[in-house]
């Protein structure tokens, strides 16, 4: 039931108007940041309002609303969000990636692969790539309209210098299109070949530093790279313990006191689906089974 | 230069507007999210001579702070009253606008359009374009959006080739018949035949 308290979506028409025009012309122009004037929302801005506010302007009452946290769909972040539009928009909610029509996240991309039929909402805290190296925004919009990306490359190549690889593991940046250099908000960059070419649209949303860019479906995006250091999206050297999975991204968690560790796929649902299918890991058992 | 408030002006508004523009605005994103790709759009009805699809956009997008400008047949009294009283949007002309609205020939010279400028390119204008045909077939469109081509029929695609050559600048498109609407943003190539 839609609480008549609020208006659709909770957010007054003039302000999705507002959201909507900027989105429209993020996607028109795929990796530029769109400035937008962002509102208060009844959460604190650590919890994805920009995410929030790009949600509540592109979900109808058809949409079926699946939210993540880091690929769980059970943590507060997730839940909370789930459950605000669930009451102002009245949409239906799901924890499947493949029955979603909307999916919004913070630092994931599931590992279903998405559909032409669906939307990837990104809660993004800092959008601009260029802001560790100059912090004026009047200085980084003209890098980004001059395409002056040196900088970026040099910052990348001390990385080899001093590490031997590139170090940056998450919120690894990107090239759109071969134009907009991009900050994919921190997913890991394990994620990252996964924005290039993908069916579903694909929308970032920064509340407090106010911009929302997007990626069409099908947009070129490519992880900034060099000839002799190519990209390297470094799956772990493990299988997840609980399904076998060996192509997921893995969080490392202690499970006893003695030190003991586990590799669990991030996705939630993912691992649930998987061992609802009969596959097992070393420290799983499928599901129907006594654990 | 305000019009009697008539029926025609009054009327042909969303019923339940949270709800309608909500619908709207997914069937316009679609469209410029996948270009070439037609999409069904409707909920307002404006009077002639405008478009469902045309009227339809106007009050999904545009209110007191986005001027819209009036092409051609589009500029006339019926229209002028009813766009002001459904959304406020101020009328302009066409260096002003943020959304124009009429057949291809009305909108000519396009040079007149914002394009936006290298640190913003979103100031740019909105063509709304009334089409005679609308079809996914003619010109071979590939880019952003799109898998691997799409075909669209468009109005001049020379326009539209000149239009991308200025990315990231460029003004952006809507075109629409009836109750059908296509997207064209500046990122979308229109190759040679
Ligand atoms: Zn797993």
């Amino acid at each position: 039931m839609t609480e008549q308290a609020y208006n659709f979506a909770y957010l007054d028409e003039q302000t999705k108007r507002m959201i909507r025009r900027a989105i429209l012309k993020g996607v028109a122009v795929p990796g530029y940041q769109v400035p937008f004037a962002s509102r208060e929302m009844p959460m604190p801005y650590g919890w994805g309002t920009g995410g929030v506010q790009v949600t509540a302007a592109c979900l109808t009452p058809g949409d079926r609303l699946k939210v993540i946290d880091q690929g769980a769909d059970d943590t507060t972040n997730a839940v909370s969000i789930r459950s605000f539009f669930s009451r102002t928009a009245g949409v239906a909610v799901t924890e499947a990636t493949a029955e979603a029509t909307l999916i919004q996240t913070r630092h994931r991309i599931p590992e279903h692969p998405l559909t032409e039929d669906q939307i990837l909402v990104y809660q993004v805290p800092i959008p601009e790539p260029l802001r560790f190296l100059e912090p004026r925004e009047p200085e980084t919009r003209k890098m980004h309209s001059l395409e002056e990306y040196g900088l970026m490359h040099v910052k990348l190549y001390e990385d080899i210098a001093r590490h031997g690889a590139i170090a940056t593991s998450y919120d690894y940046p990107v090239k759109v299109e071969g134009r907009y250099v991009m900050d994919p908000s921190p997913i890991p960059k394990f994620d990252n070949p996964k924005l290039s070419g993908c069916p579903a649209l694909q929308l970032f949303g920064a509340g407090r530093e106010q911009r929302i860019y997007a990626l069409p479906p099908y947009t070129r995006v490519d992880s900034l790279d060099f000839d002799d250091h190519p990209f390297d999206p470094s799956k772990a050297d493990h299988d997840c313990d609980l399904c076998g999975a060996g192509d997921s991204y893995l969080d490392e968690v202690i499970i006893d006191d003695a030190g003991g560790r586990m590799f669990v796929c991030s996705d939630t649902d993912f691992c649930r689906s998987r061992r609802a299918a009969g596959h097992a890991g070393r420290l799983g058992t499928p599901a129907g089974e006594a654990a | 230069m305000a019009s009697a408030l008539t029926a025609e002006t009054l009327g042909g508004g969303f019923d339940d507007a949270p709800i309608q523009s909500a619908r709207a605005f997914r069937a316009a994103l679609d469209a410029m999210a996948r270009p070439g790709r037609i999409q069904v759009i409707g909920g307002a009805v404006p009077p002639a001579p405008l478009s469902v699809a045309a009227g339809t956009l106007l009050l999904t997008l545009a209110d007191g702070t986005t001027p819209v400008h009036l092409a051609g047949d589009a500029d006339c009294d019926a229209l002028r009253g009813w766009i002001t009283f459904h959304t406020a949007a101020p009328l302009v002309p066409a260096e002003a606008a943020v959304f124009a609205v009429g057949r291809w020939t009305d909108l000519l010279p396009l040079a007149r359009f914002a394009t936006g400028t290298p640190e913003y390119p979103d100031r740019a204008a909105t063509l709304i374009v009334e089409m005679p045909v609308l079809e996914a077939k003619g010109s071979v469109l590939a880019g952003p959006g799109i898998r691997d081509r799409a075909r669209l029929t468009l109005p001049d695609p020379d326009a539209f080739r000149a239009n991308h050559a200025l990315f990231p600048l460029g003004f952006d498109a809507f075109l629409t018949c009836g109750s059908r609407v296509a997207g064209l943003p500046r990122s979308t190539r229109v190759e040679d035949v």
